[in-house]
């Protein structure tokens, strides 16, 4: 436990000096920031229309965000320590390989969560101009919730793949085919469902929605519903990932 | 400390070591020599449970390398051949981070008297990818006994440092002696003869000699040399000294220059003398070489891979 807290913070503080997340944090919040501003001159520009703007409207890009943002977060994790050499000295110390994995994730996690946590000024940006009615912070929490365990899936599955790599570059690409990937099997599904409905549900059916991706934060959490389903999905997701770059990491000291 | 039986590691179809036994007592200082690609970092890494070994055991500190790996992990001071330092990290960062690892109760004291011994204390505010490869050296050795660890493993701790960084590293490693039991592996000869108390002689998976520095030599002495120096012509003098009995070797090395290889405790230079002027060479010099565990060391692997049809004599450089 103190291991894996060592190695979080150890990660979360040299995220700090490295370029990369100020690139991050800075695309993130220009992009937000820009969207922000569009949709909030096109809803007072627009008087006569019933629309609100809603607390949620920047979640939505941000999750499109965060889909390009965390393999850039977990590339180097492993897959530098491997390749520098340093890894051998991780599995020289008496550190179990499980906690030099989670705790590579923790401090990649932290360091999502602060970028996450820092995207909240906008609603409370909202809140602040639409007084006195305000707007409602509540639906916000739950999403922002989901919104990190989904974070934390997709670092899982990112430290899963730099596991495998020796090199940063490598790694990156690959997670993001796979972030990619599930985001795109999230579109095949939703529109397969589409199809389904008008010819009925079929068993296979169910199981490729549940297994959906983004799903599990559109459908509940972006709505201000907190569903343990989705907790559990994004959780048992960071637990297979992270047990599969352990056994990774363990494998390759046979060879 | 060290006890390891039988150990064994293949990599897929590769046998890197073969059935090593060899073990280092409390405060010894145990040389491991040998070219590149004899098998010395794949024992090391299994003796710092870095990787378990194929076959056979390794006792390190009094625990098993594969079924008590952490407890010998937390025995251990381990430099890689690689010197692994992360580059954006400052020196004092870096070994506090390795403290914190290691869960030292006083840790601050610890890092302090580390950077003491290996003379860093002008540098912990630089940043490890700004250092000398020396300085480096000194990086990684710092944390290598910053937990003052019963064993310490070094992996050609002088490789690649210029001759005065050499210097003070044999000498730092001559003093940790005193405290912990080093084995430490170099393909330099001339390095074990002066650090170690014992010297394991490794090829190709295989120890081929282990001993004392001096009994070593005294044991092989015959691989005794001596170099004549010819003027003038010196057209079919190779034949006539290989014809001489006794005779192992004649290398020439130019400008009437021979190196010549005889047979232990036999005084054949004069027969080696007649021949020559026999044949009308004119002999201007004959001098014996002393036999240092460099020769030693030749004979050793040569003979090892005469069966191969391989000579190595000339690769082993320092
Ligand atoms: N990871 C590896 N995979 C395959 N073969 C390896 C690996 N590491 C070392 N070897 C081979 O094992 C042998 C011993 O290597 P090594 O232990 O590094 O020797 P040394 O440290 O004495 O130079 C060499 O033939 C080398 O090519
Ligand atoms: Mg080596």
């Amino acid at each position: 436990m103190r291991n894996i807290g060592i190695i979080a913070w150890k990660e979360f503080r040299q995220y700090f000096g490295s370029p990369i997340a100020y690139f991050l944090s800075i695309v993130i919040f220009l992009f937000l920031g820009i969207v922000f501003a569009l949709d909030l001159v096109q809803t007072m520009s627009n008087t006569y229309s019933a629309q609100v703007l809603e607390g949620t409207v920047v979640l939505g890009p941000l999750l499109t965000l965060v889909l390009f943002a965390t393999p850039a977060i977990t590339m180097k994790l492993l897959a530098e320590e491997r390749g520098q050499g340093t890894l051998e000295l991780l599995l020289t110390a008496p550190v179990r390989d499980a906690e030099l994995v989670v705790g590579k994730w923790l401090g990649a996690a932290l360091f999502a969560a602060v970028i996450l946590a820092l995207t909240w000024v906008y609603p409370v940006f909202l809140q602040a101009i639409t007084k006195p009615n305000g707007i409602d912070q509540g639906p916000l929490v739950s999403a922002y919730i989901v919104l990190f365990l989904l974070v934390g899936a997709l670092l899982a599955v990112g430290v899963g793949i730099s596991s495998l790599f020796s090199n940063a570059t490598a790694a990156f690409f690959a997670s993001l085919v796979v972030s990619l990937g599930l985001w795109v099997s999230g579109l095949v599904t939703s529109t397969l469902s589409y199809m389904g409905s008008m010819g009925g549900t079929s068993l296979w059916g169910t199981v490729m929605q549940y297994m959906d991706f983004t799903s599990h934060f559109y459908n509940t959490a972006y709505a201000g519903r907190l569903d343990l389903t989705d907790i559990v999905y994004y959780v048992s997701i960071i637990v297979l990932s992270l047990f599969f770059a352990t056994r990774v990491i363990e494998s390759k000291r046979w060879r | 400390m060290i006890q390891v039986t039988n150990l064994t590691k293949w990599y897929g179809l590769r046998k890197a070591i073969d059935g090593l036994n060899f073990h280092a007592k409390k405060g010894e200082i145990v040389g491991f020599l040998g070219p590149n690609g004899a098998g010395k970092t794949t024992t090391m890494r299994i003796l710092t449970a870095y990787m378990p070994p194929s076959e056979g055991r390794a006792i390190v500190a009094g625990y098993d390398v594969v079924e008590e790996s952490l407890e010998v992990r937390r025995r251990v001071g381990y430099l890689p051949e690689t010197v692994p330092l992360y580059a954006d990290m400052t020196v004092l960062d870096y070994l506090d981070f390795m403290a914190a690892m290691r869960h030292l109760p006083n840790a601050d004291q610890c890092v302090d008297e580390a950077i003491q011994r290996v003379n860093l204390e002008d540098r912990v505010e630089s940043y490890i990818g700004n250092l000398s490869k020396g300085m480096r050296q000194r990086v990684g050795l710092a944390q290598a006994v910053l937990h003052k660890p019963e064993v310490l493993i070094l992996d050609e701790p002088t490789i690649g440092l210029d001759p005065a960084q050499v210097v003070e590293i044999r000498a730092f490693i001559r003093e940790l002696g005193a405290d912990h039991t080093v084995l430490l592996s170099t393909h330099i000869l001339s390095e074990a003869q002066q650090i170690c108390n014992r010297v394991l002689i490794i090829n190709k998976g295989h120890i081929v000699a282990e001993d004392r520095p001096e009994n070593l030599q005294a044991r092989l002495a015959g691989a005794e040399r001596i170099t004549i120096e010819l003027a003038g012509d010196t057209e079919g003098a190779e034949t006539t000294i290989a014809g001489v009995k006794g005779v192992l070797t004649v290398e020439p090395m130019g400008n009437g220059v021979f190196e010549i290889e005889i047979t232990p405790g036999k005084e054949i230079r004069p027969a080696i003398v007649r021949a020559l002027t026999r044949a009308g060479q004119d002999v201007v010099e004959v001098h014996s070489q002393g036999v240092d565990l460099e020769q030693i060391f030749l004979e050793l692997t040569r003979s090892d891979d005469k069966s191969k049809g391989k000579r190595t004599s000339r690769q082993q450089k320092e």
